[in-house]
């Protein structure tokens, strides 16, 4: 019964989106109030179906109601009750209503919060959301149902992939999928621009927070995959340029330009056409994204059930919405002139470098992903793009982007020369290049170019983000007014240089060694002592174990015991590693089982991986200052006339 | 004007790959096998462990290799197409028991029926790497002289059989 009520709410919902998304469009177009006000009751009505939806099938998950054919395929009644729940957005159908959930919670979001905005401008931002609604709540109920029933019931589940066993990533896909979904606000906006022909800087000071916040869920969405990649697959990686990971990172990148191309527009009118774009770009990644991991194209590690009939369907809304959006644009954009210039240097210029260094290493991300379906559908034969490639080409423009950037956080507008931020910049930019050659030749030996590069940049980064609130401190007669934009602005800023530190230290200093080894047998590693002190079984919910106690040593002082474990999983039986690991900020070490070699024999794993944690503490600072921004009061205010406050400058040279 | 359009022209490019795209499966890669002799092999039956099958054994015979596991849920997916194939008798199917227990695959065998003409069990998975495998489930045909003449990846369907794999066993079953 709770699983027809369910399916029932979501078709109830599909019908309500359809009114959400027509009705208030033609109301908007035809200057007809009456329609436009429908908008409102028909988002929270479509979201409260949709939510009542999304209740009846983590209820089936909790009830271990096997009579339903995804609960059965992904869940078990020995599976612990939080990873029931996480099920629900376990596989494929469940996750697309996850999708349709966020959804409908930023509709409610953005028409709660419409008082800001002028009454036929809110009505089409919300009918836009409504028609993608229906077009993903359409592709659940056609293609995965995520209620179909199974008949006969089974007895009992065949259980949660045991990788997804596992507490951050049961928070891991609601925070990607707020990011992701979170830019069709950003995207809804700019189509709403595009039909009113008319973009100033109060349509900027609105669609700033929404992409802000979508931009933060997205950063910890990420970090949290990398973290759990990290310490649940066994391999002490923290990134894989999968083309999962990498239909992720491709509208974070596109989402990183849009943020600072919104604060040109925002201050100084410029830029229109292509903040328009970039709203475009990164929601359509988001949705390229679905598609690349749901349809089957490209090979992945991630395991989602594929299929080519749901790949069609993916692509015909894809042509449907990137593509009307995109002729949109191409109508559109012509009309949007920014009427005034800038000089050759100025924060202008630095953004400008901003956004197109961005979108080089997006289409580097890109090119990477998608050449090996390009050379199979050219005939050109099987292809797989290695980690290689990206690592070596990311850098080419990221590296002058963190150089810029620098320079950028300290630039005015309008008019700035090159001479002047330098020597307001001389003493982090000595102290990042001495200490950027040093730091990493004292800490770990063995220096090289790349780490000398990496280190001052991250420095350089850390150095300029913090210079204006450590200035202040020092001198309590400089009396600066930092609006929280900016401190979001260094905050964030600041997340980039210590993640760049710790991706530099990890990739060029990691130590790990493969190692077959017998109980009381040890090996040195850099300083410390491994030895591999016991082997006992071990069991849980829903899984067997052999656990290994590892004794950690150094110059003789005991630094830690580790206890890896082997788990195999009663229903599903792949073994899973989990690795022992002790974490500091400075390093951590990290023991994982490999297979047993018979006898008391056992490959192993050790590694040494130093400033490792700084990777995700850095993303951390940057959701943080995104955080702070859209906190920035002038977001609150509500907005009588939208041409009230355009041109306004920002106190202390924020770009926020 | 047609700067404006440069998006949605790279966009329709794109669409045109990803509708290419879709018609190919990534993970079907050439064996480098095909051609070759299938690799030697002597392993113990399932349900008499005490029984040993070579691949000699089969010499003069065109047979089919599947490679399964109790585990494997793409298994299951084919099963009822194999039970189908096994229906047919033009080729006795060999099964290949991949890392599987015994026990797991016997309850399966019985619950789901049997397509196979004899089970064997591979449990470390050294034939497998022999034969190239690297995800189950995996069918080989082998011609009468022992050599693979064809490798299907991924769950067998009805269409793949009468369109695939059909017309290469009879042809091979022609051959001397």
């Amino acid at each position: 019964m709770i699983p027809e009520l369910g399916q029932f709410a979501l078709i109830v919902a599909l019908i309500l989106s359809v009114v959400q998304g027509v009705v208030p469009l033609v109301g908007a177009q035809t200057g007809n109030r009456a329609w436009v006000r429908l908008a409102w009751p028909a988002v929270s009505g479509q979201a409260v179906f949709v939510f009542l939806s999304f209740a009846c099938l983590v209820w089936s998950f909790l009830q271990n109601d096997f009579s339903v054919a995804y609960v059965a395929n992904n869940s078990n009644s020995a599976l612990p009750t939080l990873y029931r729940v996480s099920a629900t957005w376990g596989a494929h159908e469940g996750s697309m209503l996850l999708w349709v959930v966020m959804l409908a919670f930023w509709g409610v979001a953005v028409a709660a919060r419409s008082k800001h905005l002028p009454e036929m401008f809110a009505a089409r931002v919300i009918a836009v959301l409504g028609l993608i609604s229906f077009g993903f709540m359409l592709f659940t109920l056609m293609t995965s149902n995520p209620f179909d029933r199974l008949i006969p019931a089974a007895f009992d589940g065949r259980d949660l992939n045991p990788l997804l066993q596992d507490p951050a990533l049961a928070i891991h896909p609601p925070m990607l999928y707020m990011g992701y979904v979170g830019f069709a606000v950003a995207f809804s906006f700019a189509i709403a621009a595009m039909l009113e022909g008319k973009m100033d800087a109060a349509w900027s000071r609105w669609a700033r927070p929404w992409t802000t916040i979508a931009w933060v869920f997205l950063t910890l969405g990420i970090a949290l995959g990398s973290w759990w990649a990290y310490y649940e697959l066994g391999w002490g990686g923290w990134w894989f340029w999968d083309p999962v990971e990498n239909a992720s990172f491709m509208p974070w990148l596109a989402g990183t330009a849009l943020i600072h191309s919104l604060a040109v527009t925002e201050k100084r009118g410029l830029f229109k056409s292509w903040t328009l774009l970039l709203a475009i770009s990164a929601f359509s990644l988001s949705l390229l994204g679905t598609f690349l991991v749901r349809s089957g194209v490209l090979v992945s590690v991630h395991a989602f059930a594929t299929d080519p009939e749901r790949g069609r369907f993916i692509l015909a809304f894809l042509v449907t919405v990137i593509g009307g959006a995109l002729a949109l644009y191409a109508w559109r954009a012509p009309l949007l002139k920014s009427d005034e210039g800038f000089g050759k240097v100025s924060k202008e210029t630095f953004l400008l470098a901003n956004n197109v260094l961005l979108i080089i290493a997006l289409l580097v991300v890109l090119l990477g992903t998608l050449f090996p379906l390009f050379m199979d559908a050219m005939g050109g034969g099987k292809y797989s793009v290695g980690p290689q490639y990206f690592a070596a080409v990311f850098v080419i423009p990221t590296i002058p982007l963190v150089l810029l950037m620098g320079f950028g956080m300290h630039s005015i507008w309008r008019r700035d020369n090159f001479s002047r931020i330098a020597r307001r910049l001389r003493v982090p930019m000595a102290a990042a290049i001495v200490l950027g050659v040093a730091l990493p030749w004292m800490l770990y030996g063995r220096p090289s170019v790349m780490t000398a590069i990496g280190f001052t940049a991250g420095l350089w980064v850390i150095g300029t983000a913090l210079f204006d609130p450590v200035g202040g401190l020092l001198d309590k007669s400089r009396k600066v007014r930092v609006t929280r934009g900016t401190w979001g602005m260094i905050v964030a800023h600041f997340g980039i240089g210590i993640f760049i530190l710790g991706v530099t230290a990890t990739e060029s200093y990691s130590i790990h060694r493969d190692q077959a080894l017998r109980i009381g047998e040890s090996i040195e590693v850099s300083g410390y002592k491994v030895t591999f002190e016991s082997l006992k079984p071990a069991t849980g919910p829903n899984f067997t174990a052999t656990e290994a106690s590892f004794v950690i040593t150094r110059n003789g002082e005991h630094v830690v015991s580790l206890n890896p474990q082997k788990r195999t999983y009663r229903v599903q039986r792949n073994p899973m590693t989990e690795a022992g690991i002790d974490g500091s900020l400075a390093r951590d070490l990290y023991v994982a089982l490999g297979e047993p070699l018979g006898g008391e024999a056992w490959s192993m794993r050790f590694q040494y991986k130093p400033l490792v944690r700084l990777i995700w503490l850095g993303c951390i600072f940057m959701g943080l200052g995104g955080l702070i921004a859209i906190s920035d009061k002038r977001y609150r205010v509500v907005v009588k006339k939208e041409n009230k406050a355009s041109g306004r400058e920002a106190l202390a040279g924020g770009t926020s | 004007m047609w700067r404006s359009l440069i998006p949605i022209a790279v966009f329709a490019v794109l669409v045109w790959f990803f509708n290419r795209g879709l018609g190919m499966d990534p993970r079907i890669i050439p064996s480098p096998l095909i051609g070759k002799p299938a690799p030697e092999f002597s392993l113990p039956v399932l349900g008499d462990r005490s029984r040993q099958v070579a691949m000699a054994d089969y010499r003069g015979q065109v047979v089919m290799v599947n490679v399964w596991g109790s585990w494997c849920s793409g298994c299951r997916a084919e099963h009822q197409t194999l039970l189908a194939i096994a229906a047919t008798g033009e080729v006795p199917i060999i099964g290949l028991n991949w890392k599987d227990e015994d026990r797991d695959a016997e309850k399966w065998l019985h619950d789901l029926g049997n397509p196979y003409q004899v089970n064997l069990v591979d449990v470390e998975g050294r034939t497998a790497i022999n034969f190239g495998v690297y995800g189950a489930p995996e069918t080989f045909l082998i011609d009468k002289q022992g050599n693979i003449i064809h490798k299907f990846t991924g769950p067998i369907y009805w269409q793949a059989w009468t369109e695939e794999l059909l017309p290469l066993v009879r042809q091979a079953k022609e051959a001397t």
